[in-house]
């Protein structure tokens, strides 16, 4: 038997080997605690898989780009739009022509100055993707740099969003070098370098795991205090570094073991524990996101906008709201299309107030003639912000008069279901909800699902000639009181004929350690100002 | 021996033919679509259908199986839809911390699974006997996130004796790279520690039964060497050979608690992959995984050589 045993200790030899191997020569994700202030360590909302801020519209990735990259414009908390990149712009007297020059000092991280010909390269890009940035190109004749630090827009129309264009939080306009930018926009971007106040660390990039940034040695902040994307974007800590932890219950073991500084978005069951916890403290970072409800408007029985809008009156905003975040805190009731507190909200409601009418919606159904075909609707189980309107919305709609059917999915299921256009009992479906920021709910032209387009729109395809006219109007008209108008009308369409319902506003809490301070507050996620202590 | 290792190396070939297919065929009957994933939410259907033609997946099923089988053939797992890596680069970022823990687990498995099953075996239907099958019982059962949650909250945020979450390479020190594998691979062992205790208690229990046992002791041959040289050397074959088949649990029991520690490993890769529908990274880690259970219980096989000289192939 002896020399069996001899080759057990050898084979117990060589799997120690090999462990030790592996555990040497691999990297990881030390989660020791979190004590060197100069590192700041946070939970992003989602993992970082596409680095590119104009082939996706990911949230993740516009957070990004805001780490590494810089705008022409920036948008205050307040909302106003304020020169970021640009030093000084101006415009002729029927606003066809606009110059703008850049700030000096500014410098991509790979060394080299940004100049206007990289402005020209990016802008050219974004609009080729972005929603936003295809009207201002619709609306522009030429743009070309004028010098080595100013260039001009000329117009063919008036494009009495130009500003807001420019400096949007939501589909923003990230300067990159030329020969990046000159990818085309349907093609992903194989480098990350901006002038932004981060540097991206292409060597530390663990997708899934850990995303690292260094701060820009050389980034020259504006002077002014920040506020938004605007103002100066002052960096306290040499790395950030975003870990991923997608369990909720990970993260919260993280932050309370200070493993983590910082979780950009708490999800709503963590909300008591973590306001109990003394090391803990919670801010609000963005302005509320906005919950809505879209119909498909192409098949039945949607098609017919009695029954659609039999089904917004049977919404109860208070009731879905309390259901899915359960703290009074984290969240408000809001009939109106924009967002609160932002600069087009309006009481203009058309008759919807977010408080259940129905006997309104029972008589609207019956002149509709519905026949009581089920209404599928897509329960996403696993979204922790999203999984508990369907159940109460179904609720809802069955005092109403509706029958409705739940499909419950995991919400990758669900947003790959929504593209369909078939009848529901064809493998398409009926109602889904989802979720939006401030800044994506904040004016008619960022606003996904404001749309009449019929099936050239986003989801749900409604069909509304009006819609497109008044976004139209819009886009053109720069008197501010005449805009604010134009909004209203908007707002009034959509929900005259439940376009799509508002169901309601969260309020996204950002968890910190107590030692973590200075968070700006912002339209959209942004991580300059901080301190840790 | 040479033939039979050659014999079972090549017959691995048609056993990952049949996962692939299986799995390819799988990943596309499941609804899901990782060009509206990647366009975002405010995309629109012409978005997704640009993004679909360019990862190819307006192609044929037949024909998108025939190029990712072409690609294979020639060593390439092909590249993610997401992350601009091949599927092979992210496989070996993340085989390390996978490694780490299932060499560890299987470590911690065989230093207390196989002396718990010899002492419940020796000391068959005592107390000691019925407490650790009790145990073991419990262990098999209890679901290894909820052991991960329970280690955490004891260990980690009462205890404050182990991080949490995360790897460290034992590059950045030995202490701390074992000091945060202890409670992952504690969870991940539970299963597979109930298990081959009870293996071994049964095989270790027979053995004990067989004349060559009482010869021994009526040799006068002390009963720890009865219990080690005889009973346990004998009982080994059936025990290597569950812990060869419990690899499967191994696996199924890294992706949970990778999830639960939030380790960077080739778990954490199959769920994100999961989730996000990302093709070519679920295909590639499945194939991976089966290529190294096959090899194991291959492994395995070749180890009877060792264990027991009447065994010849």
């Amino acid at each position: 038997m002896s020399a069996p045993a001899m080759s057990r200790r050898s084979a117990l030899g060589w799997m120690l080997t090999l462990l030790a191997a592996s555990a040497l020569a691999m990297p990881g994700t030390s989660l020791a605690a979190s004590n060197d202030a100069s590192v700041l360590r946070m939970v992003p909302q989602a993992d970082l898989k596409i680095l590119d801020p104009v082939w996706t519209t990911a949230t993740v990735t516009r957070d990004h780009g805001f780490m590494i990259y810089d705008t022409l414009f920036g948008m205050t908390d307040k909302g106003e739009v304020k020169p970021q990149m640009v030093d000084t712009f101006s415009h002729s007297a029927d606003g066809k022509e606009w110059t703008f020059t850049l700030r000096s000092g500014l410098a991509f991280h790979d060394g080299a100055p940004v100049t206007s010909a990289d402005v020209v390269a990016s802008i050219k890009r974004w609009g080729s993707r972005a929603s936003v940035g295809q009207l201002l190109i619709t609306a522009t004749k030429n743009i070309e740099a004028v010098n080595e630090k100013s260039f001009k827009i000329e117009l063919n129309k008036p494009f009495g969003f130009m500003l807001d264009a420019l400096g949007n939080p939501n589909n923003p306009l990230f300067i990159m070098p030329k020969r990046i930018a000159d990818t085309p926009g349907t093609t992903q971007i194989s480098e990350a370098i901006g002038s932004g106040p981060y540097m991206f660390k292409k060597d530390e990039y663990s997708p899934g795991s850990k995303v690292v940034y260094v701060r820009n040695p050389k980034y020259v902040p504006r002077k002014e205090p920040a506020s938004g994307t605007a103002g100066g974007k002052t960096v306290y800590v040499d790395r950030v570094e975003w870990v991923m932890l997608p369990d909720a219950q990970t993260q919260a073991n993280a932050l309370v073991s200070n493993s983590v500084d910082l979780i950009e978005r708490i999800p709503p069951e963590q909300y008591s524990a973590f306001k109990n916890d003394p090391n803990v403290v919670m801010a609000k970072q963005v302005g509320q996101g906005s919950i809505v409800m879209a119909f498909n408007h192409l098949t039945a029985p949607f098609n017919n906008p009695k029954i659609a809008r039999a089904a917004m009156l049977a919404v109860n905003q208070q009731a879905l709201m309390r259901a899915q975040f359960i703290a009074p805190e984290m969240f408000s009731t809001n009939a109106s299309i924009y967002a609160n507190g932002t600069i087009y909200w309006s009481d203009h409601t058309a008759g919807f107030t977010g408080k259940p009418q129905f006997a309104e919606a029972k008589k609207l159904l019956k002149e509709a003639g519905y026949d009581g075909k089920p209404v599928v609707m897509l329960a996403p189980t696993d979204h922790s912000t999203h999984n508990k309107y369907p159940l109460v919305m179904a609720a809802l709609l069955r005092q109403a008069g509706f029958n409705v059917n739940v499909q419950s999915m995991d919400w990758q299921t669900e947003i790959s279901r929504r593209a369909k256009k078939e009848p529901a009992d064809q493998g398409g479906w009926n109602i889904f909800m989802t979720g939006f920021y401030a800044v994506d709910m904040m004016n008619p032209i960022v606003m996904a699902p404001l749309t009449g387009s019929g099936d050239k729109g986003w989801f749900g395809w409604p069909t509304s000639e009006k819609v497109e006219q008044l976004k139209t109007a819009f886009v053109e008209e720069m008197d501010p009181a005449k805009k604010k108008q134009l909004a209203a009308e908007l707002q009034e369409e959509v929900l005259s004929k439940a376009l799509f319902v508002p169901l309601g506003e969260y309020v996204p809490y950002t968890a910190m350690r107590k030692n973590v301070s200075g968070l700006v507050k912002a339209p959209v996620n942004v991580f300059w100002g901080i301190r840790k202590n | 021996m040479f033939l039979f290792i050659l014999r079972r190396i090549l017959s691995i070939i048609p056993v990952l033919a049949i996962v692939a297919l299986i799995v390819f065929m799988m990943l596309h009957l499941v609804p899901g679509d990782p060009a509206a994933i990647i366009v975002g939410d405010n995309g629109t259907l012409e978005d997704i259908a640009r993004v679909r033609a360019q990862l190819g997946l307006n192609e044929s099923l037949p024909l998108q199986f025939w190029h990712w089988l072409l690609r294979l053939l020639q060593g390439d797992l092909g590249h993610s839809i997401f992350i601009p890596q091949s599927v092979a680069s992210l496989i070996g970022q993340r085989i390390g911390p996978t490694l780490s823990l299932g060499l560890l687990t299987l470590v911690v498995t065989v230093l207390l699974a196989v002396p718990l099953g010899t002492i419940a075996a020796w000391k068959r239907n005592s107390w000691i006997d019925r407490s650790l099958m009790a145990t073991s019982a419990v262990g098999f059962s209890v679901p290894a996130f909820v052991v991960g949650y329970l280690f955490i909250w004891l260990f980690g945020l009462h205890l404050h004796w182990f991080p949490v979450q995360g790897y460290t390479p034992m590059a950045q020190g030995f202490g701390a790279w074992l000091q945060g594998l202890v409670l992952p691979s504690l969870t991940l062992s539970m299963v597979y520690i109930a298990l081959i205790a009870r293996v071994t208690r049964a095989a270790v229990s027979e053995a004990l039964t067989e004349d060559y046992i009482r010869t021994a002791r009526s040799k006068g041959i002390s009963e720890w060497r009865v219990l080690m040289r005889h009973a346990l050397a004998n009982a080994a074959v059936p025990i290597v050979t569950v812990v060869g088949i419990g690899v499967a649990l191994l696996i199924t029991g890294v992706v949970v608690t990778e999830t639960v520690f939030a380790i960077p490993g080739l778990g954490r890769l199959t769920v994100d992959s999961v989730l996000s529908r990302d093709f070519p990274v679920i295909q590639g880690v499945t194939l991976f995984f089966s290529f190294v259970y096959v090899l194991v219980n291959l492994l395995v096989d070749l180890s009877y050589l060792l264990l027991d000289p009447r065994i010849r192939y």
